[in-house]
């Protein structure tokens, strides 16, 4: 009697295991429990693993928060000083104009980039729209050339463009930029570097969402010599100079001047994007961690609550085996 | 003055055209509805070229137009005055101002021939009225126009009442020293720049 009782009890258990261990808790998403990661013999899935997941979601949110607020602090800073400089290159579009579709053996494009990553999509968008003023300014006696500032365009023009690298630039913003700074490296840029045009690629700040990839082109003093005489630049002609020294003399100092200040208001505006575009890209990747440490949460309750149903289960089985 | 006339007639048709297209997009009210002529054969070369990719912005999109070389001399000259980290002044309007050119000094009237100017480090001196404000510059060019505008670029300006003369003065005889004691060129060069600019400050102090 009692061996039948036994043996009664011990396919009852042996049931009520197997309907269990058939049943794993089902709202757990396998994705997120890798088989391997499940010590042997546990009959329901691991809860360590998500709380894993759910820690280093949380640091992650934490830290670009951190990132946010440092860009948006850095912005604030700068964005007054790109501001205050946007008047430096307007007398000069007043006097000689803007010509992006001038016709010139040499091209220089200097394209300018940031330093560091994380701050979304302006370094390929500068990057893309250097390639194409390449392509739109090539042609058969052309020869166009890059100059970069900062590690990012280097790094993404390096791979196939090595060769027209002339220059290269990078920690333009260890110490807070100042024109002093901008304009020895123009001063560098002119000395090494033989051109007709010089084009500026950089992104225009014009809002914290908003980033306008701009051009801006600087011609030789040559060329304005030439395009006064009979192009583009008529009016030029009309004005008197006055500095004692020769027209191309004049036209010399103005076209360095001109560079140097464009690039000014050009390494301004682009470091105030980049402060912008990590500003969002930070914003975007911490509402990002917060929605998956939501739904992780959800999977981490369900997981618990399977494990305590299966416990109770057990148990209460388990009486019922002894009892009945 | 020719491109003033073609900018003139180049902007009405430009303005509808940019007004059509753009209508239902958000426009920025500092963002000019009009573009030059000559941006147009950039932005029709680009989108031939390279149709997938918005054509760049260019420098003239951002700027306010100029206004037009009037008939009649007008009364009050408008003046720009900018420096790397500010505009000192923008579109004020006044009577006189006097440049420190490097051919003297130079005074610039409403009316005045258009004329591009390079500065030598001295004192500008802008006249309004009965007021008169004084700036140490370091050099620069001043740009007039036929429209009388006049814009005047330098790198530093200063207002002459925050100067000391003392320092000025303890300056001036420790460049004069270093010139002396000079040997290679690289040094000459330094301590004459700094001779020209004390003194230029002494001058403005006193003068």
């Amino acid at each position: 009697m009692a061996m039948a009782a036994f043996v009664r009890r011990g396919r009852r258990i042996a049931a009520a295991s197997s309907l269990i261990s058939s049943q794993p808790a089902v709202t757990v998403r396998s994705s997120l429990i890798p088989e391997e990661q499940a010590p042997l013999g546990v009959r329901y899935v691991s809860t360590q693993v998500v709380r894993n997941r759910m820690k280093s979601i949380k640091n992650i949110q934490k830290i670009t928060k951190a990132m946010k607020m440092v860009a948006a602090s850095k912005l604030r800073a700068i964005q007054t000083k790109a501001e205050n400089s946007r008047g430096l290159w307007q007398p000069f579009v007043a006097l000689l104009g803007d010509f992006p579709s001038v016709d010139v053996k040499k091209n220089v494009i200097v394209t300018i980039s940031s330093d560091k990553g994380l701050c979304g999509g302006i370094n390929s968008t500068s990057v893309k729209i250097s390639r194409a003023v390449y392509k739109l300014t090539s042609g058969p006696e052309n020869e166009n050339k890059y100059v970069l500032l900062g590690e990012k365009a280097k790094a993404q023009l390096i791979r196939d463009s090595k060769k027209d690298i002339e220059l290269s630039f990078t920690e333009l913003q260890r110490n807070p930029l100042n024109y002093t700074q901008v304009s020895v490296l123009a001063d560098d840029i002119l000395k090494n570097v033989e051109f007709d045009a010089l084009r500026i690629i950089f992104n225009k700040f014009k809002s914290v969402v908003s980033f306008l990839p701009s051009v801006a082109t600087v011609l030789s003093p040559e060329v304005v010599e030439r395009e006064s005489e009979g192009g583009k630049l008529g009016g030029l002609d009309s004005y008197e100079i006055e500095g004692g020294e020769t027209k191309g003399e004049i036209l010399q100092n103005l076209s360095e001047f001109q560079f140097s200040c464009i690039l000014f208001n050009a390494v301004m505006e682009n470091a105030c994007s980049e402060q912008g575009a990590r500003m969002s890209a930070m914003d975007s990747s911490s509402r990002n961690a917060g929605e998956m440490l939501d739904r992780l949460t959800l999977a981490y309750n369900r997981t618990r609550q399977a494990t305590i149903t299966t416990e109770l289960i057990e148990i209460i089985s388990g009486k019922s085996a002894l009892e009945g | 003055m020719l491109r003033q006339v073609s900018r003139l007639l180049g902007r009405p048709i430009a303005a509808q055209q940019q007004v059509k297209m753009l209508a239902g997009r958000a426009f920025f009210s500092t963002d000019v509805p009009a573009t030059p002529t000559e941006d147009s054969t950039f932005v029709e070369s680009w989108k031939k070229l390279i149709p997938n990719i918005e054509p760049p912005k260019t420098p003239s999109a951002f700027m306010k137009p100029r206004p037009p070389p009037p008939s009649s001399i007008p009364s009050k000259l408008t003046v720009n005055f900018v420096l790397p980290y500010e505009s000192v002044l923008s579109g004020k309007e006044v009577d006189m101002v006097i440049v420190p050119a490097t051919t003297g000094q130079m005074g610039v009237l409403p009316g005045h021939v258009p004329t591009i100017a390079e500065l030598k480090p001295g004192i500008l001196s802008v006249h309004e009225g009965n007021d008169v404000t004084k700036y140490l510059l370091s050099s620069g060019f001043a740009f007039i126009h036929a429209n009388s505008v006049a814009d005047i670029i330098v790198v530093e300006a200063v207002p002459i009442d925050r100067i000391d003369q003392n320092l000025v003065q303890k300056g001036l005889a420790e460049f004069t020293q270093k010139l002396n004691s000079a040997t290679t060129e690289l040094e000459k060069a330094e301590a004459q720049v700094g001779i020209d600019v004390h003194s230029a400050l002494n001058a403005a102090l006193t003068g």
